[in-house]
């Protein structure tokens, strides 16, 4: 890490110190030296700084997108602390708010499925709507196009001739009522109060809203049984229901690193081969004799295979890379999960200023 | 194979060609039997004992019980031509009688409408109208009589039930379960099994030590007619008979004088002339000799003299002596038949107990173990219902023959005489229904009288129901602290489970079966007996005593009678078994032969416990690869194994004379059988434990008991059942980590828990003492969910003056907008006033308007037209604690059988986890939910996996339970290869159980460690854990213990109106106790001024007046505002203090009882 740019001779820490300050060791026991060193004057005795530089830390980070889609990225943050790197995965998961069905208003349900499991299973849908286009809705506050998306189901199973239909409800069928509420039935006033059509929302794509993924079963019927509901969907976030967390989980691992302490060759070479189940080893001929080599590090799963054995441990060090994270975001659906990402860093922004603005 | 009797000429040649091939052969790999498990539960069902055991009963045992002597014909006294004979009886078709018009019924429908499943009983009768005989039998062909008896409750998928021999779809027709073994009744509504009962042999020799270390024997005695038993005990070295027709122990030489032995060399040569016998004998002649008694008229008359007088006005004057021998020939061991004073049997048999008695006094090591399985009898609903029904029909004839003669004496009748109006099948019906409901098992003729024989089917979960249909009770004592009978018995191998039982007081005393056990139900015994005489049964009335004993040949008991004697006893034996197993004696005979005792033992008796193995020749299993092929391939049944000889049931006794091999390939020649499955050793609550064989042995123990209060799925037809308690997982799952038997019972379908991912480690300080962190956004998803039902009826009345309850549409009120709305707290209610399904019930909502006539009593013109001023409200209010919410959930409107209309409703509440619920794995560890966790602060492994609960590793040092370790572990391996993995009990060699091996291996290959420990980051700090985590999917059990239903406080609440104490019991939201030893606590640390405060100011402090010349209570003059002695008339001496209201209600008590409390103040 340490650079030469600050001066010609930059103290340097001993080996087995850099060791402990960079790496998470993962001995066929127990991994040591897990947590990331803070002070600053950690290792005033060798004269080295351990203290984090706003320069040095912009100079260092990097971002590597490794792999995306619609659902998943999965990407290296580089030069963060495991507490910054967790802080985003702790925001992904219950503070980056998304849209999800808080109210049900049953009308009918002839179904086998109990009204309370009902609307749970209708909570937890993932539903397709930018949660940027629509305000948090207070208790007080009544449902409007800005805090409340509506959907309804009615769904009556019948027998046709040989075939049922409607034998199950899908989420499909939950459709998306752009004017509000259409309940209660018999008076005009209605459990919404739209001011305008949800359709002209600005920034909502031409499909308009939907649950994610139209396969879900939500119930299941038999002839004669029905469903008529409404699910009212409001904004919140995961930590109040996991049924607001946008993701399915975000998470991170250290850059896996696997050191070869000595030459392995031959038939030990083979072995080792043999024993990593995720393919890290490579077999290299170096000449006439057979040498292992690390291949693929990033696939190491730590399982610990290849320091079990007798003095196996003394051949391979595991380790793990302190401040390289393989983030992986997988996102049910509402937003792409680099857009999750951006939301959360926003979050730790807005968080940060609020912690600023508390202290000045 | 072809039929069964070239099977039977083959027999012998089969052993030697088998063995031929075992010889050569090559070993080849064990048959894999399991297969015959699946095809046993098929054929006999998993409760098939007590099913068995009814249809013996109503297709066999009634039969018998009408023909038997005494109950078969009813006379007469004062008519003597008059008769009236049973021909035949039957038991009809369940059906239900309304407005005289039959319909048949199904279960379900009596469980809804709280009516009896019942099937009419009729028989066919010939009787004597004037002069002549009228015969009346019911159509011919058809299963019925022409006089119906009475109703008999009927089993559940016994042979009359109606669910016979349904399948799958026509069972849910009528709404039936088809994973619900049966074997239970449905009685008024409420499903009642008659559990298994636990007894001694009846009519078998028990040798015994008493409470002073000498030998007694003992006879309980059981027939038909009597029951009786007799002992034998040793006193000063003497033999002496004890019984309860005689007052005092009669010197057993006595007894043999008065049989006819009048010859002391005879009885010494019936017992034995071996000289130590003789020796021991000696004495007890001596002592026959002093009291001069020589012949047997001078016997008979001792004994004569010795009867107990018992009360009887009716028999006219015997002789004493004609008393005692009657006595000795019916009731002193009744089970041996005596014909026309022919007592030689008899003799013999008290010979044989001798022999025995002195037996055990040579060496102790003869005496009986009374807790050998062998020695024990399991009577079954069959049996008992066999005896009350008896009981029973012999009391319909007598109130008949009562009734009978009632009308008879009379001079001169109108019109003809027929009997059968005077049949009242009220007798049986009422008296089966009740005792089935009660469980009250009073048959006085046998003095038995049994509380607590019928319980309540539970139906906490499906595992519950099934256990208790295996469950078998003691009749043992439950305060005795023996630890004899509670031990595990060695015999009980196979036979019940070692495993299932429960804690305390009943630890051991009650059992359960195992899964293979079988009960056997009584078998004709006339053509046995016939068969072994001719089998070479030398019958005793051609023996002489000598012969009796002679070493070369073996004694021959059957059902415990003495047959006779056989000179090649192990020929004999095998011969017998060849015929079992041709099928041409019954499967459940068995022989026992018992070289020791020499003698062999033939059973055919109802109650004894067996099991069926495979056979094998000379260690060769007779099961080959090709009969389990054609089992398979469904060409085959295990009755076809059963019948061509392949596999047979053993009984305890006959165990004994098998060597049985655990698996084919440690068969030696001398096995005889080989198990079929080693884990049917287990019952069905401990068949659900994965590697139970792992664990430590309570932790089983703990499971079996608390898989009964696992909640889950009930019967696929829970959610048609109006049962008063339902309990429900949201979303059971089937374990992932499975067994054997979680399959045979159908487990996997009804699963009683969820496969929560655990992870096991510390966390938070809020997991001690087994506490377990819940992980938020798992109960968020539904982890842990459940339903709970409650069931509230109400009935609507009928009385006696005609008058009934009614319902009233909900009360109106004019609302505040105008217009009218419905009043407060019936809102919930539809238009009939009853709760509309679906809606939100609070408490104190009503949920059924009723109303209730003022005037029950007094005769009302017209009670249709009472005007509403004649009616009370009586309205059914919901009563929950405050601040839940529940949904009324189904609301049922029926009539029951004696058309009082009942209105049944569900109200239903879904419930989440909270911290305090208790859940439990399968290995016996149960823990409450110490803290609900954020799922972001739970730490979570490198692919992102989260556990859904946190365990303590402290739970496993101290339990040992390995088999939750390695249920992880499979599990783990399971997920990741997609495949249920098993775990059954000692699986391992015959492949049922996955070895930890290829888990680890699996593990491996996808990437994990192979001992299951994973590389954990926190999900607090961010950073990794400095330990690796042993983190896997563990199947949770929730437990029907929740805070909700017992989380109590009260500040200050009611108060009981005679003490004025607050009221004790969370229903009634009573106060909290500081009970004795607490307040010993505060007096030992001098806190008396808390003492005062708790004891009496925060209770039921009371200012009185005492008047201090007279120590009485005065009271205080309202009007006149003064304070007054009553006593003294007057108000000078009066003190005002304060004391326990409780305390003056006991100055007053004494007074009203004469007694006069004074109190003697010492300041005032
Ligand atoms: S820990 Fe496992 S995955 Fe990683 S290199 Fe070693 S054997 Fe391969």
């Amino acid at each position: 890490m340490a650079d030469a740019s600050s001066g010609e001779h930059e103290p340097e820490l001993p080996p087995h110190l850099e060791l402990q300050r960079t790496r998470v060791v993962c001995a066929p026991d127990a991994p040591s030296y897990t947590e990331s060193v803070q002070y600053s004057g950690a290792y005033m005795a060798y004269g080295v700084d351990n203290s984090l530089r706003i320069e040095d830390f912009c100079k260092n980070l990097r971002v590597e997108i490794i792999s995306m889609n619609e659902e998943d990225i999965e990407f290296d943050i580089v030069g963060i602390d495991a507490a910054i790197a967790n802080a985003f995965r702790r925001i992904l998961i219950a503070e980056v708010p998304t849209m999800a069905i808080e109210k049900v208003y049953i009308a009918n349900n002839t179904s086998v499925i109990q009204d309370e499991v009902l609307a749970h299973r209708l909570g937890l849908l993932p539903i397709k709507a930018d949660p940027r286009l629509f305000d948090y809705k207070s208790e007080e506050e009544n449902a409007n196009e800005k805090n409340t998306i509506v959907f309804k189901i009615d769904v009556v199973c019948t027998r046709k001739g040989e075939r049922v239909l409607n034998s199950s409800v899908t989420s499909d069928q939950m459709k998306w009522l752009p004017e509000g509420s259409e309940m209660p039935f018999n008076t005009m006033t209605k459990f919404t109060s739209f001011g305008s059509s949800q359709k002209n929302l600005p920034g909502l794509p031409a499909e308009g809203i939907s649950c994610q993924y139209p396969d879900i079963i939500v119930a299941k019927l038999r002839p004669g049984q029905a469903i008529e509901l409404e699910g009212h969907a409001i904004k919140g976030s995961g930590n109040i229901h996991a049924k607001w967390s946008p993701v399915a989980t975000a998470r991170y691992r250290m850059l896996p690193e696997v050191n070869l302490m000595e030459d392995i060759q031959g038939k030990l070479a083979e072995e080792l081969v043999q024993k990593c189940p995720t393919g890290v080893f490579d077999i290299e001929d170096v000449g006439t004799v057979k040498k292992a080599i690390v291949a693929r590090p990033r696939n190491c799963t730590l399982c610990r295979e290849c320091v079990r054995g007798t003095d196996w441990d003394k051949r391979v060090q595991l380790t793990r890379v302190k401040d390289h994270f393989i983030f992986t975001i997988e996102s049910t659906g509402a937003l792409r999960p680099e857009v999750l990402f951006t939301e959360a860093i926003k979050i730790l922004n807005e968080k940060c200023h609020r912690i600023i603005t508390e202290l000045s | 194979m072809g039929v069964s009797k070239a099977d039977e000429v083959d027999d012998g040649d089969n052993i030697v060609s088998s063995h031929k091939e075992g010889l050569e052969a090559p070993v080849k790999t064990a048959v894999d039997k399991f297969q015959l498990l699946p095809s046993f539960l098929k054929v006999r069902g998993l409760v098939k004992q007590h099913i068995d055991s009814f249809n013996y009963f109503i297709n066999c045992e009634i039969k018998k019980i009408i023909h038997a002597q005494g109950n078969e014909k009813v006379t007469s006294d004062v008519d003597a031509n008059f008769y009236l004979k049973y021909l035949d009886i039957f038991v009809g078709e369940p059906c239900v009688e309304q407005d005289y018009i039959y319909e048949p019924i199904t279960p379900q429908q009596c469980r809804l409408r709280d009516m009896t499943y019942s099937a009419p009983i009729s028989v066919d009768v010939e009787y004597t109208r004037g002069k002549e005989v009228v015969v009346r039998k019911g159509k011919d062909g058809k299963q019925e009589g022409s006089i119906n008896i009475g109703r008999m409750p009927i089993m559940l998928r016994s042979s009359r039930c109606i669910l016979a021999g349904k399948n799958e779809a026509q069972l849910a027709k009528v709404g039936e379960c088809p994973l619900d073994p049966g074997g239970y009744f449905v009685v008024k509504g409420t499903e009642k099994v008659i559990l298994i009962q636990e007894q001694l042999s009846k009519n078998r020799i028990i040798i015994t030590t008493d409470s002073s270390g000498s030998v007694a024997a003992s006879v309980t005695s059981s027939t038909h007619e009597r029951k009786s038993k007799t002992n034998m005990v040793v006193k000063h070295e003497r033999i002496y008979l004890r019984h309860n027709t005689f007052g005092d122990d009669i010197p057993i030489v006595v007894v043999m004088r008065a049989m006819g032995m009048e010859s002391d060399q005879e009885i010494v040569q019936m017992v034995g002339r071996d000289p130590k016998y003789a020796g021991i004998l000696n004495p007890s002649l001596q002592e026959c000799a002093a009291l001069k008694i020589y012949t047997s008229h001078q016997a008979l008359e001792y004994l004569g003299s010795k009867v107990r007088s018992r009360n009887m006005f009716t028999k006219q004057k015997r002789t004493k002596v004609d008393e005692a021998r009657d006595i000795l020939a019916t009731v002193v061991l009744a089970h041996v038949p005596v014909h026309q004073f022919d007592f030689r049997a008899k003799c013999i048999y008290l010979a044989v107990i001798i022999r025995k008695m002195l037996e055990a006094m040579l060496n102790r090591e003869a005496v009986d173990d009374m807790d050998y399985v062998g020695n024990k009898r399991l009577e079954l609903a069959g049996q008992l219902l066999s005896l009350l029904f008896e009981d029973l029909f012999k009391r319909m004839n007598a109130e008949l023959k009562k009734s009978m003669d009632a009308t008879l004496s009379k001079a001169n009748r109108s019109t003809q005489f027929d009997i059968i109006k005077l049949i009242r099948p009220d007798t049986l019906t009422n008296g089966l229904e009740h005792a089935i409901s009660s469980g009250n098992w009073a048959v006085k003729r046998f003095k038995m009288d049994r509380k607590g024989v019928t319980q309540v089917v539970s139906r906490l979960s499906f595992i519950a129901a099934l256990g208790h249909m295996t469950r078998i009770s003691s009749q043992f004592e439950k305060t005795r602290k023996v630890s004899g009978p509670r031990a595990l018995q060695p015999s009980q191998w196979g036979m019940l489970c070692p495993c299932d039982t429960p804690e305390g007081e009943a630890c051991g005393l009650v059992k359960n079966l195992s899964l293979m056990t079988h009960v056997t139900t009584d078998e004709e015994e006339a053509p046995l007996i016939e068969l072994c005489t001719t089998l070479g049964v030398e019958d005793l009335s051609l023996l002489s005593g000598e012969e009796l004993h002679s070493p070369k040949t073996y004694l021959v008991f059957f059902n415990g009678t003495i047959l006779g004697v056989h000179r090649r006893p192990n020929r004999f034996a095998e011969v017998l078994r060849k015929l079992r197993r041709a099928g041409k004696i019954g499967e459940f005979v068995s022989v026992h032969v018992n070289p020791k005792h020499r003698n062999i033992q033939i059973a055919s008796d109802g109650g004894r416990v067996c099991r069926p193995l495979v056979i094998a020749d000379k260690g060769v299993s007779r099961v080959k690869e090709h009969h389990m092929k054609e089992l398979k391939d469904g060409f085959r049944t295990f009755d076809d194994f059963l019948r061509e000889g392949l596999v047979e049931y053993l009984d305890v006794n006959e165990e004994n004379n098998s060597l049985i091999a655990l698996y084919e390939g440690d068969a030696t020649p001398d096995t005889t059988h080989i198990e079929i499955e080693p884990f049917t050793i287990l019952g069905v609550c401990a068949g659900l434990i994965p590697y139970p064989h792992h664990n430590q042995s309570p932790r089983n123990t703990y499971q079996c008991a608390m898989g009964k209060q696992a909640m889950g799925n009930i019967a696929y037809n829970q959610l048609q059942r109006m049962d008063t308690l339902l309990y429900l997982l949201v979303y059971p799952q089937r374990p992932l980590l499975s067994t054997k038997s979680i399959e045979l019972v159908g487990y996997d379908k009804l699963g009683a828990g969820q496969n929560a991912t655990v992870a096991v480690m510390s966390y938070s300080g809020y997991d001690i003492e087994d506490a377990i962190v819940m992980n938020k956004s798992s109960l968020d998803r539904g982890f842990g969910r459940c339903i709970v039902i409650k069931k509230s009826v109400v009935p609507m009345k009928k009385y006696a003056n005609r008058t009934a309850d009614r319902i009233m549409a909900p009360e109106l009120q004019s609302s505040a907008k105008g217009g009218v709305q419905v009043v407060a707290r019936q809102q919930l209610q539809d238009h009939d006033g009853i709760a509309a399904v679906g809606e939100m019930i609070r408490p104190g909502d009503i949920y059924v308007n009723k109303q209730s006539p003022i005037d029950t009593r007094n005769n009302v013109n017209n009670p249709m037209a009472l005007p509403d001023s004649a009616y009370k409200r009586t309205p059914q209010t919901y009563k929950g604690a405050a601040g839940e919410t529940a949904v009324v959930d189904k609301v049922l409107l029926t009539s029951n059988d004696e058309n009082h209309f009942v209105v049944k409703c569900l109200i239903r509440q879904t419930r989440r986890p909270e911290v305090g619920d208790k859940f439990s794995s399968r290995h016996g560890q149960k823990g409450v939910c110490g803290t609900i966790v954020q799922q972001e602060d739970f730490p979570f492994s490198e692919r992102g996996i989260c556990p859904d609960l946190i365990m303590n590793p402290h739970g496993f040092p101290s339990r040992m339970t390995v088999g939750k370790m390695i249920e992880l572990l499979g599990g783990k391996a399971g997920l990741h290869n997609g495949k249920f993995h098993y775990g059954s009990a000692f699986g391992e060699p015959s492949g049922h159980a996955d070895k930890v091996s290829t888990i680890s291996a699996t593990l491996v290959k996808h990437g994990f460690s192979y001992s299951g420990k994973d590389f954990i980051y926190s999900g607090i700090t961010g950073s990794p854990l400095q330990a690796y985590i042993f983190m896997g999917p563990i199947y949770y059990q929730k437990l029907k213990h929740m805070v909700l239903d017992k989380m109590h406080a009260r500040a200050r609440g009611p108060r009981v109106v005679l003490t004025r104490q607050p009221t004790e019991g969370r229903s009634r939201e009573g106060g909290l106790r500081l009970g004795e030893m607490e307040r010993d606590c505060l007096i030992a640390y001098g806190a008396s001024m808390m003492i005062l405060e708790r004891l009496m100011i925060s209770s039921d402090q009371f200012q009185i007046q005492v008047c201090t010349k007279c120590g009485m209570i005065g009271y205080y003059h309202h009007k006149l505002k003064i304070c007054l002695c009553s006593t003294c008339k007057s108000g000078d001496n009066i003190a005002t203090m304060k004391l326990p209201y409780a305390c003056k209600l006991l100055f007053q008590e004494l007074q009203s009882m004469n007694i006069v409390p004074r109190l003697t103040l010492a300041e005032a």
